[in-house]
């Protein structure tokens, strides 16, 4: 089963054996890779009840919940990881949760895609309206992103918040691409890092 | 009972210890088993029963004639699939399907009446894992459990971490509410107030204290449905009958309904094991037996677990399911939670329910 890449990313550099927390597990494929491939103990939350119901069925331990209220059911330090795959732009307060992954793990995975990226800014720029592009596919009205960030906005969002970035990973058109001008150039961006 | 159920027993051979500090002794089980006990003994599902429920899981009642009471989820193929499985259910103690109750003899060859001990539901689980023992069953592959099922699910978790490596807990709680308690009472007021009850010594009268016990059901069948479903099945309709008869008939569909209920449930029930039965529920409080601290009855605990609830159960709603999930996060245990949609409140874990069937059959394979 392929992954996909920020996925994929996250799951070549998560330490084999580690507790995970993964925040948005969608229907649990980074869980299950991270269990079966790298004998991880992995933990989902998830908001689609029906998205936690097909986890369940394929064994996996998934709670559903909200993850802008529900972290706080967990006590500090409980995961080596927590993950947040591109769930970031759609939470009511994103500073806030980006707090609670750094309380409940000890590192966090961040992925979301990057607003600033040249498709988004030429749709607005000459389209004068908001974008609907390859990475973000849903009009206005009816996107769950509500917090669009860019690159550059993540990365003074973890200097606010005392967060290190230990790593970075950044893709266009499904593939990895280097970090110079990412901003520019990455439709999709993976961030770990530590406090 | 006056039943003589043909489920095997199995007597407990040493005193069973009680939470109230008292003893039962020479205590029997009656249980039932389905599939086939794997020569590792590894394969085996116990499946809790609630309240009225009894160990006819997916066999007949032989008061009834009806199908077990989950024989939708169990069975060859089933989501508990007794193919792969050795499922067993057992009566719990205090109830009248052939475990040791309040209508069964006491030393002096009297029913015990209103002389047996208060149980809880701790009490009914050592019964279990009484019995477990006498199989020869180190560890549970899964225990399963609804509603009261789901309170023995629990402590058994709590209280015998070792026993079981999976948990099922479906529409249930770790603590009874104060309105829980409250609808209980209410059962038992009812039955404590038919002169028929004759203060428990009853066994040996002609007249048992079925009205009492056949509105203790009535109450207690409300609260096992949502508002919106009962509305769907009954709305006001009016009973045989083209409008108001002006007196107290069942006129209406939904009275006809539960007196329906309340009557037939006391073919099959003893009215001193509803008083014990609920109030061992009433006890219950799995934070409280573990020093006020629900994470602490799950501290350690190696099994997974598998919580579910109803949107529209408002006996035990989801709240009380989120309240045992947030312990076993703060505990560190493997959880997994879901809410399911389903119609019909509490009673939906009994009903037809295809996420609920792929939920377990996910969970307990």
């Amino acid at each position: 089963m392929t992954l996909r890449p920020d996925l994929a990313a996250i799951a070549a550099h998560v330490a084999p054996g580690s507790r995970v927390l993964d925040i948005g597990c969608g229907d649990g494929a980074l869980m299950a890779e991270l269990e079966t491939a790298s004998g991880c103990d992995a933990r989902g939350m998830e908001l689609d009840g029906a998205l936690v119901e097909r986890c369940v069925a394929r064994g996996l331990s998934v709670v559903q919940g909200d993850a802008n209220c529900d972290l706080a059911d967990y006590p500090d330090k409980a995961f080596d990881y927590a993950i947040l795959s591109q769930t970031l732009q759609t939470a009511t307060r994103p500073d806030l949760i980006l707090d609670e992954l750094l309380r409940v793990g000890r590192r966090a995975f961040v992925s979301f895609p990057n607003f600033a990226h040249w498709r988004t800014r030429a749709a607005l720029m000459f389209g004068g309206r908001m974008p609907v592009t390859r990475a973000l596919p849903v009009s206005w009205y009816e996107t769950e992103n509500i917090h669009h960030v860019t690159v550059e906005d993540f990365r003074d969002l973890a200097k606010m918040k005392g967060a290190t970035i230990e790593r970075a990973w950044f893709f266009a058109n499904e593939k990895q691409i280097g970090a110079p001008a990412a901003n520019w150039r990455a439709e999709f961006a993976v961030f770990e890092l530590s406090r | 009972m006056n039943a003589a159920p043909a489920s095997p027993v199995y007597r407990i051979p040493d005193p069973l210890p009680l939470d109230s500090g008292q003893t039962l002794e020479g205590c029997e089980i009656a249980y039932e088993t389905y599939g086939t006990l794997a020569e590792d003994k590894g394969n085996a599902v116990l499946v809790c029963h609630a309240l009225t429920g009894d160990q006819y899981l997916a066999s007949p009642h032989p008061i009834t004639g009806k199908p077990g009471w989950w024989e939708r989820m169990v069975g060859p193929g089933k989501p508990i699939d007794t193919d792969r499985h050795f499922v067993i259910c057992a009566n719990v103690i205090g109830s009248c399907m052939g475990s040791t109750g309040p209508a069964s003899l006491a030393a002096d060859g009297q029913p015990y009446a209103m002389r047996f001990p208060v149980i809880t539901i701790r009490d009914m689980v050592r019964g279990l894992v009484a019995l477990l023992d006498g199989l020869g069953i180190a560890k549970l592959h899964a225990v399963v459990g609804g509603s009261m099922g789901g309170m023995q699910a629990l402590s058994l978790a709590a209280n015998w971490p070792e026993r079981a490596a999976r948990v099922l807990v479906i529409a249930s709680t770790a603590r009874h509410s104060a309105q829980n308690i409250a609808f209980h009472e209410v059962g038992r007021q009812a039955i404590m107030a038919d002169p028929a009850w004759a203060g428990g010594d009853y066994y040996a009268l002609d007249a048992k204290p079925d009205n009492g016990l056949a509105v203790a059901r009535m109450a207690a069948h409300i609260t096992y449905l949502s508002e919106a479903g009962l509305t769907e099945k009954f709305g006001r309709r009016l009973q045989d009958r083209a409008a108001k008869g002006f007196g107290f008939d069942a006129e209406f569909q939904v009275e006809s309904y539960l007196r329906y209920q309340g009557s037939g449930f006391t073919r099959r029930f003893d009215a001193n094991s509803y008083l014990y039965i609920t109030r061992a529920m009433d006890y219950f409080d799995i934070a409280e037996e573990h020093g006020g601290k629900l994470a602490d009855a799950f501290a350690g605990t190696e099994a997974r677990f598998c919580i579910v609830s109803f949107d529209t159960d408002w006996l035990y709603p989801t709240a009380e399911s989120r309240h045992i999930v947030h312990a076993l996060n703060a505990a560190g245990a493997k959880v997994s939670f879901v809410e399911l949609a389903a119609p019909h409140g509490h009673d939906s874990f009994l009903l037809e329910h295809d996420q609920l069937d792929r939920v377990v059959k996910g969970f307990v394979e």
